[in-house]
């Protein structure tokens, strides 16, 4: 449904084939663990056994002598990085925490943690060697949970980190502590709001740590050259971002690492940190030849890196009709082994869907002895959203208020101000809510119970993400045939080749399938920053439009030469030139005459907005509860989704369904089962991700309410699908059983427990 | 080193021989052997489907079964399913669909795909998401998925019936 008047496009709003689908229907892509060459050695990372140790010996003496072994490396072979800060696009990160992320010096911080690594000439004999590496470990007391990590007398996990304070006041600034980062944003006077409320609601939320669960584990090859150029062929969420991290990490000139994206099976945000490239690089040194390392499963969930577990309060301040006046939120997040969580990402997202006069919110960044955590779709706003959406709930029912009504009647548009400074531009956050109220879903009746133990409900709730701006290049070239190919640096992980395609099509007034579009390694495009932050379609989207507009001016002037008239004369329109006396050539007519007039065309585009204007989502569920077992089954879903301007609709849709339905596994079975000796459940059998027989059709409604900063007014769409889901099914569960889940995952035996007590 | 083998089998209609050790899977000696890389390897321990093949007609985890099993065996995978150069109706289904993100699990799906309307020409929505149970796509969300085998049920149907 589109809100404004929308333009007439042509490609734009289509559906057309992927450009990439043939080859990935057909098994001819090729992925990260495809790759091969000749003389290619298989490499295998030693981890650690245990959750926080020190490494008092390592001795790889046998290691190296076994037959067919070509390497063994340690973090000796790493460059010292001391106390060097960089900044890597996310903020000044430690130099020393990163790599000893991705081989440990002194001590082990988390089961899984890379301790040393070997090549050799086939997987088995190189994990027959990773077995003969002789480890001695003194094991140190683990800290696993967020709060008791931060009490002053828990187990320290890195000598050097002392709390950064952001807005709150400093209090034990020079000591050693878990606690990286303390944040506080605050808007109006909390205090005067909460006294001016009738009704306060208090109360704790805990969710565990959970995975991306992308399909394909990382792996990259990489060969160290007798010239002294690093090559590396890996999956990569950003080809430039994994360039710079591994040459960094090895200390060379982004320009002696050269990074090849090869095909990517999932990321969602966990393809952006480097683990293997500097690995598989320094083995690659030391044996002369090309080494690559994938990552087996259990390793992608014990050394990859997850979403952190939090635990939050929130307190939420409601006046009698039903206006939020004042809310309060403490929120602490498991950074895992090294700083670095999105806690301040949840704390901006906390209130963002409300227009609340008095909030204030406080954050922590948490160091405990489980990975280091990492970027996961719409990274912490789905734990906040989790909070604040069920409290909402709470407040609908106390009052007796629709959830639909409370939230148009409280919804952040146009000026509203966030907790932490920002005003929204034009949102679409009431529109989402609007198209629940609307939906075929909402107005039908609530689902009703089949038997006593079989109790169903209805739920609803809402979530925000920012979308990222950032960089982007596209190039592209006219083609004699009258095509054109278009070159990109943003790894396509879900069909943004032909997204871009699009928007290039559509300004140059051609059809999508005469657009070629490649993406191109780290020495074949500009600059480009990660896919994520749902900013390829919009980011790369401009870079794309302006290659198109530029491509367009120059066909202005090749026309005029060719008509032998001033250049002013003519202009570029709906897919040719015109000139004077209603001259008139097409796009392709002209691209054949072009080695006449000047040659070839080439435009090129670059992208850096700030930020993008943000993502809103409605969703409601009906689910039925098993209450004999506390099992929960999703008996119909609908998501309604502000999309700017649906560039490829399936592919919006497509994003829409995949987040939900993480959002589902979140929400019902996906949890770190942890204990002092690491992760118990590291196989996708055992961390019980959703398959197509626990979920219902996902029904999508694309809400357009363009956005002002996209010639096309392209949102993001990626991320927000995944905030709303664990709380609509909350509030779901609540309607059937009464029961207020208040923990992650809602697992049937959680949900059973509580079953129990009430 | 440990002794290798002579395994003889059929593979996409054609004879092929191959040397493996005994701890190799079928999957291993695919990829890295035979160098058909289509299909997937997600897990290793039989959990999420990406390594899909037919064997002797019956769909099963390539990850599972060890070369040294398939002595004259007949194995299909993705590379066999397109017939001269021509995508098969699942195939397509999956790219008019928009059935995939990343990929990574399609030439599973369209595998086990293959094996479910080859038993069962008409299969319900209900009897679709079943069979696909052992196919781990954390993409898509599933709904195109399930359509796309709609789709190409129906499209397989009319093909019989106009054939
Ligand atoms: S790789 Fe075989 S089932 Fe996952
Ligand atoms: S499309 Fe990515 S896992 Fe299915």
């Amino acid at each position: 449904m589109a809100i404004a008047d929308k333009p007439q496009y042509n490609v734009i709003g289509t559906r057309p084939i992927r450009h990439d689908g043939v080859d990935k229907v057909t098994g001819r892509a090729m992925y990260g663990a495809d790759f091969r060459m000749a003389g290619l050695l298989h490499g295998v990372i030693v981890r650690s056994p245990y959750a926080h140790a020190r490494i008092k010996r390592i001795d790889t003496a046998k290691a190296a002598a076994l037959p067919g072994v070509r390497a063994v490396v340690t973090s000796d072979d790493l460059p010292q990085h001391g106390a060097r800060q960089v900044d890597l696009g996310e903020g000044a990160v430690s130099m020393r925490h990163l790599a000893a992320n991705v081989l440990t010096d002194d001590k082990v911080l988390y089961r899984g943690h890379a301790v040393a690594a070997v090549a050799a000439d086939n997987v088995h004999i190189a994990e027959e060697a990773a077995r003969l590496v002789k480890v001695e470990y003194e094991p140190l007391p683990p800290v696993l949970d967020v709060r008791a990590a931060m009490q002053p007398d828990a187990p320290i996990l890195n000598d050097d980190v002392r709390t950064v304070f952001a807005g709150a006041p400093e209090v034990n600034a020079d000591q050693p502590t878990n606690i990286a980062k303390h944040l506080l944003f605050e808007k109006g006077n909390p205090q005067e709001g909460f006294a001016g409320a009738d009704l306060v609601f208090e109360r704790e939320f805990d969710t565990t740590m959970v995975h991306q669960g992308y399909i394909e584990p990382h792996n990259a090859t990489a060969l160290w050259n007798a010239d002294g150029k690093v090559t590396v062929w890996m999956s990569t969420q950003g080809s430039f971002t994994a360039r710079e991290q591994t040459a960094e990490l090895l200390r060379l000139p982004v320009s002696s690492v050269k990074v090849v994206p090869m095909e990517i099976g999932g990321g969602f945000g966990g393809k952006i940190s480097v683990y293997l490239p500097p690995v598989a690089a320094l083995l690659s040194r030391k044996s002369g030849r090309p080494v690559k390392v994938i990552m087996s499963r259990a390793d992608v969930f014990e050394a990859t890196g997850p979403t952190p577990g939090s635990h939050i309060r929130l307190k939420l301040g409601v006046t009698k009709d039903g206006k939020l006046n004042a809310a309060e939120a403490w929120v602490a997040f498991e950074a895992g082994a090294y700083p670095g969580s999105p806690v301040g990402m949840a704390c901006m997202c906390v209130f963002a869907c409300y227009d609340i006069p008095h909030a204030r919110v406080e954050g922590f960044d948490v160091c405990v002895n489980k990975p280091r955590t990492n970027a996961y779709r719409a990274p912490g706003s789905t734990q906040v959203a989790f909070a604040i959406e069920t409290v909402v709930d709470e407040i609908c029912t106390e009052l007796g208020v629709d959830p639909v009504e409370l939230r148009l009647r409280n919804a952040s548009r146009k000026g509203t101000q966030r907790v932490d400074g920002p005003t929204f531009a034009r949102i679409g956050m009431e529109e989402t809510v609007e198209a629940i109220k609307a939906s075929s879903h909402y107005m039908s009746l609530a689902p009703q119970s089949r038997s006593p133990d079989k109790q169903c409900g209805r739920g609803v709730a809402s979530g925000f993400w920012f979308n990222a701006g950032l960089k982007s290049s596209v190039t592209a070239t006219v083609n004699a045939d009258g095509t054109v190919s278009l070159i990109e640096g943003s790894t396509d992980i879900g069909g943004t080749r032909t997204s871009i395609a699009m928007q290039l099509a559509e300004t140059l007034g051609i059809t999508a399938e005469d657009v070629h579009p490649t993406v191109a390694d780290t020495e074949g495009i500009g600059y480009t920053d990660v896919t994520g932050g749902s900013r390829v379609t919009f980011s790369t989207g401009i870079a794309a439009v302006r290659a198109a507009e530029d491509i367009c001016s120059i066909l202005a002037d090749r026309a005029a030469a060719l008509w032998d008239v001033p250049a002013d004369q003519t202009k570029y329109e709906n897919g040719g030139v015109t000139g004077p006396d209603g001259k008139r050539i097409s796009f392709k007519e002209l691209a054949g005459k072009l080695h006449l007039v000047g040659g070839p065309v080439t435009g090129s585009g670059i992208s850096g907005e700030e930020s993008q204007s943000g993502a809103f989502g409605t969703h409601c569920v009906d689910v039925e509860v098993d209450t004999e077992t506390g099992k929960v089954q999703i008996l119909r879903y609908t998501i309604a989704q502000d999309a700017g301007t649906a560039i490829h609709p399936s592919y919006v849709e497509g994003q829409m369904q995949g987040g939900v339905v993480q959002g589902i596994g979140w929400a019902l079975n996906e949890e770190y089962w942890y204990d002092e000796q690491g992760m118990r459940n590291a196989t996708f059998l055992d961390y019980r991700m959703p398959t197509c027989y626990d979920v219902p059709m996902i029904e999508t409604i694309i809400v357009e309410v363009p956005a002002s900063n996209h010639p096309y007014g392209v949102r993001g769409v990626g991320e927000v699908p995944i905030c709303p889901p664990p709380a609509a099914i909350a509030n779901a569960i609540y309607q059937a059983t009464g029961v207020r889940m208040r923990q992650l995952p809602m697992s049937p035996p959680r949900l059973l427990a509580e079953l129990l007590k009430s | 080193m440990s002794n290798k083998h002579v395994i003889s089998l059929e593979l996409n209609g054609d004879a092929v021989e191959f040397l493996c050790e005994p701890r190799q899977t079928l999957l291993e000696v695919l990829r890295d052997i035979l160098h058909l890389t289509g299909t997937k390897e997600g897990c290793s321990n039989g959990n999420c489907g990406a390594c899909t093949v037919l064997f002797n007609g019956r769909p099963v985890v390539s990850c599972l079964v060890l070369a040294m099993e398939c002595e004259d065996a007949k194995i299909r995978t993705i590379e066999g399913v397109a017939c001269d150069g021509a995508l098969d109706e699942i195939q397509n289904a999956f790219l008019e669909g928009a059935a995939l993100q990343c990929g990574i699990c399609t030439p599973g799906f369209i595998v086990q795909a293959q094996a479910l309307l080859d038993e069962n020409p008409n299969p319900s929505e209900d009897e679709i998401r079943f069979y696909l149970a052992g196919n781990l796509c954390r993409c898509t969300g599933y709904d195109k998925i399930v359509r796309a085998v709609q789709a190409a049920a129906e499209q397989r149907r009319a093909a019989t019936t106009a054939g």
